[in-house]
């Protein structure tokens, strides 16, 4: 009887956006008085961060900082239509409709400020402080704070704009299954690091190395939470969780935080999380969706590596010390 | 985290402002001083709780229901069963043209899983619905019950859902949806070795923080409001409205920050019963899952069967792959025809094989139905396709990640599903990899790059 000690590699690739495209999301921009911007959706944020990356993604597109733009969103009264927040869609869709609609709205003002300026549009930049100037000449300059009064009181402008994102559906030819899933795909790597006790079973998960590519990391602390997240969702996944223990018997499922079983703070291997970046073609700032791609990697990569370490495959998951046990019984036996 | 600037160097930029900058979330003070709102920080005067009563048995009929007693009990004011849901047999996919609609939202003549909704109580206070639930006397005739998805494919198996006629869901390809590429069998002949493994899963579950719910207030102006913590506004406003038979212009949907969705929060569940109890009593509805309710009776991820076939050369080639992939929808579909086929559209993974042939089949039986989560489709997938990989290597006594750069897909190469490969990064993931775990491999596979060559 000894802890054991194994390695185990996993590659993967992810879809963005919803299997087979069709799923849109609209979004509006609009400037108040004072040149502050609102991007109005109906995307819901569930806790990653959404209404922060949409007010970057806005802000970047009309050059103003992030803090110049308020989201709102989730609201069926006041937003137009997104398809939901899931299949890894909210940054890629959402994001692209915002930085169309943003487009617009940057259009509208530089045609006010080159007005205000009397000069033509398309010589004007913006600086991202909130200052638009004359390309080659940036001592002739006019605040957005300004050309926000102009437009709102004097020239009768609406500083906005529409932005709508779709991918085409595509539908799986019957026979051979030609099909087109999705336009951009994200892609990780995963080594992880065991140790099993082969009297108990137990496995403890010593350190997982993520490697994600994943087009652009439009905020890279969120989206490090994100992976960080996601890493330890896929060791819960792999070692601990189920509503149904014996499947496909339906008994001993558990009811609450006591029986379902997840790893708490001291179970959690090292984890280091290492970015790549090739911005997709469709991409926001050419972002893809890593939201679920993140947790996959990490349960082959732990099934590899008890195999590494204790040499009996448990092809079941979650891989508990039961099925450990049992396998290691099946392999004495034989 | 570390950010790797020096792979794809030539195509990533550094001259923006606002994206690539860690600014810190604007709600994040809001989080962690408890400022921020849950739909369930909304109280109205007046508010009555909802609260089910759940089938006990995997498959029955409901001879008769007698809830008498249950109105009597103090505090309850509404009790509503099948004949008061104006549209009552739905499915959530039909907003993209999925059908058959096959779930009901209260069961009408027929449970067909263990926690299935029957009746809704709705009474002044928690505990009143709570105890009146119990009271409610529902007859049933326990049927035959299946749990297991090859048992259900069986010819004779108890019929889990008459609205599908058969234990499989039918897409219009047939019993699953196919993708066939190259000639599998051909492949397999001239292979050096053949392996065929088989995977399996259970079920797990979104475990949020928050439970699923929604609060609804009925408005003067005949509206409804509904705060949800739903992951799709539209989708389930869209669908409340098809079940409650009323105008899209009569509901207004509030949601907000969502504690935890991980998937678990787009199946319309508890939105259409919370507005109808509302609607007939006209008073605001609350309608919360209990823990133990989010645990068991709000769908988990599907349980699923993958088995893969493959042949591979002693050089480390995979030159033929048949997935044969089984998700268990339990007794409802909800969104599993969608992840099954998702399914078929992934495989065979991120490699490049010449000769393919895959099934996904989306089985009923008299369980939870399982739903969306996080990797829908795909995670148990990759576990099956990665454990495989690494039993291949081992077969031929390759190092396993080197066998993974020689299969490693590549800008142009031609999918299964007959698309070609764009943007492809697996093999420059693997070289970061095998720097980073100290995990050397080959200097020919370090100089690999997933551009085409010579573009």
């Amino acid at each position: 009887m000894a802890i054991r000690r194994g390695r185990g590699v996993a590659a993967i690739n992810y879809p963005t956006g919803m299997n087979l495209g069709g799923d849109p999301t609209q979004a509006l921009v609009h400037s108040t008085p004072t040149g502050n911007f609102m991007v109005t959706l109906s995307s819901v944020d569930l806790g990653q961060g959404m209404k922060q990356i949409m007010a970057q993604i806005c802000a970047e597109t009309i050059g103003v900082p992030t803090d110049r733009v308020v989201v709102d969103t989730a609201d069926t009264d006041t937003g137009p239509h997104c398809m939901g927040t899931f299949a890894s869609r909210g940054t890629h869709r959402a994001g692209n409709a915002v930085i169309q609609a943003a487009r617009e709205a940057r259009q509208v003002m530089l045609e006010v400020a080159a007005e205000e300026l009397e000069v033509n549009a398309s010589d004007l930049e913006t600086d991202g402080q909130g200052n638009i100037l004359v390309k080659g000449a940036p001592q002739k300059s006019i605040s957005i704070f300004d050309v926000a009064l102009s437009a709102h009181f004097k020239r009768g402008r609406s500083i906005s704009g529409r932005g709508m994102f779709l991918i085409p559906r595509s539908y799986p030819e019957k026979e051979t299954g030609a099909m087109k899933p999705s336009t951009c795909y994200a892609h990780a790597c995963t080594v992880a690091e065991v140790e099993v006790d082969d009297e108990t079973g137990e496995v403890t998960v010593l350190t997982v190395k993520n490697v994600f590519e994943i087009g652009r990391a439009l905020n890279p602390k969120m989206v490090e939470q994100q992976l960080v997240g996601g890493s330890w969702m896929g060791i819960s996944h792999a070692l601990y969780e189920t509503t149904e223990p014996y499947y496909p018997n339906r008994d001993h499922g558990g009811t609450d935080f006591n029986q379902y079983l997840m790893p708490g703070p001291g179970d959690l291997a090292e984890t280091e999380i290492i970015v790549l970046e090739r911005p997709s073609a469709d991409g926001p700032y050419g972002a893809k969706g890593p939201g679920e791609m993140c947790a996959n990697p990490q349960i082959p990569a732990v099934a590899n590596a008890v195999f590494d370490a204790i040499g009996v495959r448990i092809d079941t998951l979650p891989i508990t010390p039961e099925r450990i046990l049992r396998a290691l019984k099946a392999q004495a036996a034989n | 985290m570390q950010l790797r600037k020096s792979y794809f160097a030539d195509v990533r930029k550094d001259d923006l402002h606002e994206i690539g900058q860690p600014r810190p979330r604007s709600d994040s003070p809001g989080h962690v001083t408890g400022k921020t709102a849950f739909f369930a920080d909304r109280n109205f005067p007046g508010m009555l709780h909802l609260k089910m009563v759940r089938s006990p048995h995997h498959h029955a009929r409901i001879r008769s229901i007698d809830t008498s007693e249950a109105e009597k009990h103090p505090g309850v004011v509404k009790i509503l069963t099948a004949k008061d849901v104006p549209h009552n047999v739905y499915t959530i996919l039909i907003l993209i043209q999925i059908g058959p609609e096959d779930e009901t939202v209260l069961a009408d003549g027929k449970v067909r899983w263990k926690g299935e909704a029957v009746v809704a109580v709705l009474a002044e206070t928690e505990r009143a619905a709570q105890e009146a639930a119990a009271k409610v006397k529902v007859d049933y005739e326990v049927l035959p019950a299946v749990f297991d998805m090859e048992e259900a494919l069986k010819p004779g198996a108890p019929l889990v859902n008459e609205y599908h006629g058969q234990n499989y869901y039918l897409y219009d390809s047939g019993e699953c949806r196919k993708v066939r590429f190259g000639d599998v069998e051909a492949g397999f002949a001239g292979a050096d070795h053949v392996l065929e493994q088989s995977y399996q899963s259970s079920p797990i579950e979104h475990a949020p923080t928050e439970t699923t719910g929604c609060v609804v207030a009925p408005e003067g102006n005949d509206r409804f409001t509904c705060y949800t913590n739903t992951q799709a506004m539209f989708f389930t406003l869209d669908n409340t409205s098809i079940i409650l038979q009323m105008p899209g212009s009569k509901l207004h949907f509030v949601g907000g920050t969502v504690g935890g969705g991980f998937g678990g929060k787009v199946d319309v569940i508890v939105e259409p019963i919370a507005i109808l109890g509302a609607k007939l009593t006209g008073r605001p509805v609350c309608f919360i899952y209990s823990r133990e309710e989010e645990m068991q009776i709000s769908s988990p991820r599907a349980a699923e069967k993958v088995v893969i076939k493959d042949g591979v050369m002693s050089d480390g080639r995979i030159v033929a792959r048949k997935v044969t992939g089984y998700t268990d929808a339990g007794a409802y579909s909800r969104h599993s025809p969608y992840g099954a086929q998702k399914g078929a559209g992934h495989y065979p993974g991120p490699y490049t094989i010449p000769n393919v042939w895959i099934d996904t089949y989306c089985v009923y039986t008299n369980r939870t139905p399982s739903s969306a989560m996080r990797g829908f489709g795909v995670t148990i997938g990759d576990f099956a396709l990665e454990v495989q990989m690494d039993k291949l290597a081992r077969l031929i006594g390759m190092d396993p990640l080197e066998f993974r750069f020689i299969n490693a897909y590549r800008d142009g190469d031609m999918k299964a599903h007959r698309q070609p490969t764009e943007g492809a990064a697996l093999i420059e993931c693997m070289q970061e990899a095998s720097r980073a775990a100290n995990w050397p491999v080959a200097e020919k596979f370090m100089a690999m790059s997933s551009y085409v060559k010579g573009a």
